[in-house]
């Protein structure tokens, strides 16, 4: 088994990867946002006590947690454009399927957050006023997100993961000039082996603070 | 002069850098019923977790009818304690450990935590395990409990279950980690009343307690643990009723002015 | 107004389905292979020995901080040059997800298998049973009962993840709904219907999981 690793090609193509890097990073950052956000909203759209904006709510949750991402990423590009008259690309494929599906799961961790806030708190500040919404804008959210942070963060991490599959739409982030440069110099080993160790060199320092943060949260709830 | 049971040589235990106890010596004969007495933090437990093992104590060593309990093995100027699994599963056979938390399994039925070890461990047909679990059951007077779960029972009840499960091991030593501690007052009677009878057949335990009243008329020996080590030792007459050593005395006067 | 038009689909549906079937049967492979590695995984972790717990540990923390489908490739395009074995694509994923779910449910086995009380393992130390005796008559058991929803979640998990194998031509639902968008020039009923099925597979599998849940939660409040 005496392989001879090579990396030098790779280093010579570094630009690529670099390129395909800014990509990633560039998409990550857009889903992280807009999916983390969108969340927000359907998870207080399921509160809401209008069945309509709720079923809205839970019917968008069921459909992109029990759908995988590359078929969402790809009915984006390939089934919407025939719907509409809209030009996909695939970056806005990847941002739509991406950051949907995060909205969904995002949307069930804020919800378990509001929910595990005790109802007493509610009591005390609606007992001195408070409408719903300052409840949940002064009292209730910032003690649910400080709970659900770990679980938020650990998201996070998934769709920096996720921005992979945007290479299935030819996007170009990491993985995709990962592919170019393999078929290039027919090195898919250490291509590969490089790429994913770049993903874990970002990636475990990122699950590291996660637990350290779960740990210091854990200390100071109790 | 018959050798002792259990002897304790030269026991010591840190955690980290602080010393919980040092240069503990200990001679327990057969039939011994020994009280270990202290404040919180002197070390009664360790010390007592120390005996079978559940925790190894850092310098010292166990011995069990004449018989080291670990094997000795010198690290250029330090001699360190190794204990083989089968050593410590032998040494378990011989030394009961009743908890104060109870520590029942909850997946078993009450039959089923008895003779678990029986079963398991001295690999005896299930149906002489419970021929012979229900017989102890009997003995602490929960025979009708048998198919109940642990969950349903008084903690009175637990602790009399756990302790049935410690003497179907047919152990030579008891050792009782506080077990009263964690009942509510109207329930320790009980269990008290079946660490009595145990008594009355003539066993040897050691008994970690806050029940000075209690060990008073159950012990044949009181130790008083402080300092780092065992402060002061004699009859239940000369350590609880008169105490000759300042710390012993006020700890005594301590829990006198809660006794009736 | 796009006039919707299902009848390739239809026409073409058993071959939707023969794709459904190996998403289910990759799946199968995978769970069946990924829990003992997790559980194995999980109890070297656990153990006292370096010598056992740090090559665990890099195995767990690799395979979750990389994403899937650069392990798929990997071991796809990559491992056949070092090993010289012919890798097929069925091959190379069932190795990846094997794998793969096996680090996640290692953490889950780690963290039911601690959440077990201490004075449980001590219990059954104190009459006289070995290390593995203790985990496999008293923690073990106490633990699978509260690790049962994070391990259907991650079974869950792990059937959305095998779509990625479609990127290696293996012939998952996936594939043949691309295959056939392609052929019929369908695409938007072409994925919707393999999107339907997805959905109806997973809501399925996750209804059933809920159900089973509350079963042994019931039980759990008698056998406590």
């Amino acid at each position: 088994m005496t392989y001879r690793w090579d990396f030098a090609p790779i280093l010579d193509n570094w630009q690529a990867l670099a390129f395909g890097a800014i990509g990633t990073v560039r998409l990550f950052l857009v889903c992280l946002v807009l999916g983390l956000s969108l969340g927000l909203l359907v998870a207080l759209m399921r509160r809401s006590r209008h069945g309509v904006l709720r079923w809205l709510a839970i019917g968008f949750i069921e459909l992109f947690r029990n759908t995988p991402v590359l078929v969402q990423i790809l009915w984006f590009y390939f089934a919407l454009p025939m719907l509409a008259p809209v030009e996909i690309s695939p970056f806005g494929a990847a941002i739509l399927g991406i950051s949907l599906n995060s909205a969904a799961y995002s949307a069930e961790i804020y919800r378990a957050g509001i929910q595990s806030i005790e109802p007493g708190q509610w009591e005390a500040a609606r007992a001195i006023g408070m409408t719903g919404l300052q409840v949940l804008r002064r009292i209730v959210l910032p003690q649910a997100l400080r709970r659900v942070l770990p679980a938020l963060t650990n998201r996070g991490i998934e769709i920096f993961k996720m921005t992979t599959l945007a290479s299935v739409v030819a996007y170009v982030e990491l993985l995709q000039q990962g592919k170019l440069v393999a078929s290039l110099n027919f090195n898919p080993l250490e291509v590969y082996t490089v790429i994913g160790a770049l993903f874990f060199l970002l990636l475990y320092p990122l699950v590291r603070a996660t637990y350290a943060l779960e740990r210091r949260l854990a200390r100071s709830d109790a | 002069m018959t050798a002792p049971l259990l002897r304790i040589e030269g026991l010591g235990k840190s955690f980290g850098d602080r010393a919980v106890f040092s240069g503990v010596d200990l001679e327990v004969a057969r039939g011994d019923r020994i009280a270990i007495i202290g404040a919180s933090g002197s070390g009664k437990s360790t010390l007592l977790r120390c005996i079978n093992v559940l925790e190894r104590a850092d310098q010292g060593r166990v011995v069990l009818g004449g018989e080291p309990v670990g094997e000795e093995v010198r690290r250029g100027d330090r001699t360190e304690t190794r204990y083989s699994e089968a050593a410590l599963v032998r040494l378990r056979q011989r030394v009961g450990m009743v908890f104060q938390q109870f520590n029942l399994f909850p997946h078993m039925t009450v039959l089923g935590n008895v003779m678990e070890g029986l079963v398991t461990v001295k690999r005896m047909g299930r149906d002489a395990a419970a021929r012979q679990a229900l017989a102890e059951l009997a003995r602490v007077g929960l025979a009708d409990k048998a198919e109940a779960y642990p969950a349903h029972l008084s903690g009175g009840q637990k602790q009399r279950v756990a302790i049935a499960r410690a003497l179907a091991m047919e152990p030579e030593v008891l050792l009782f980690d506080e077990p009263t501690s964690a009942l509510d007052p109207a329930l320790v009677g009980e269990v008290l009343d079946t660490i009595q009878a145990l008594a009355g057949e003539g066993r040897t335990m050691l008994l970690v307690t806050h029940e000075i009243g209690f060990a008073y008329h159950m012990a044949t020996r009181v130790l008083f643990l402080a300092e780092g080590g065992i402060y002061e030792q004699g009859t239940p007459d000369e350590v609880l009723k008169n105490p000759r050593r300042p710390l012993t005395q006020a700890f005594i006067a301590g829990h006198r002015r809660f006794s009736f | 107004m796009y006039r919707w038009d299902f009848s390739p689909v239809i026409a073409n549906g058993d071959l939707l389905l023969a794709g459904l079937a190996n998403t289910l049967a990759l799946t199968g492979v995978a769970l069946a292979g990924g829990i003992p590695v997790g559980l194995g995984l999980a109890l070297a972790r656990l153990s006292g020995s370096r010598f056992l717990s740090a090559p665990a540990g890099v195995v767990i923390e690799v395979f979750r901080a990389t994403p899937p489908l650069v392990q798929l490739f990997w071991f796809y395009f990559g491992l056949p040059i070092v090993l010289k074995v012919e890798m097929t694509p069925y091959l190379a994923a069932a190795l990846t997800f094997t794998i793969q779910s096996g680090a996640f449910f290692a953490e889950i086995f780690r963290a039911g298998i601690v959440s077990v009380d201490r004075g449980q393992r001590e219990a059954a130390r104190a009459i006289g049973m070995t290390e593995a005796q203790a985990m496999r008559r008293i923690v073990l058991p106490q633990a699978v009962k509260r690790m049962f929803p994070a391990m259907m979640e991650r079974s869950i998990e792990l059937m959305k993840t095998t779509t990625l194998v479609a990127t290696v031509s293996y012939a998952d639902l996936l594939y043949q709904a691309n295959e056939l968008a392609q052929k019929t020039f369908r695409p938007l009923e072409v994925f919707t219907a393999a999107a339907l099925m997805y959905l109806v597979s997973i809501s399925l599998v996750s209804a059933i999981a809920a159900l089973v849940e509350r079963r042994m939660a019931m039980s759990g409040e008698m056998a406590r």
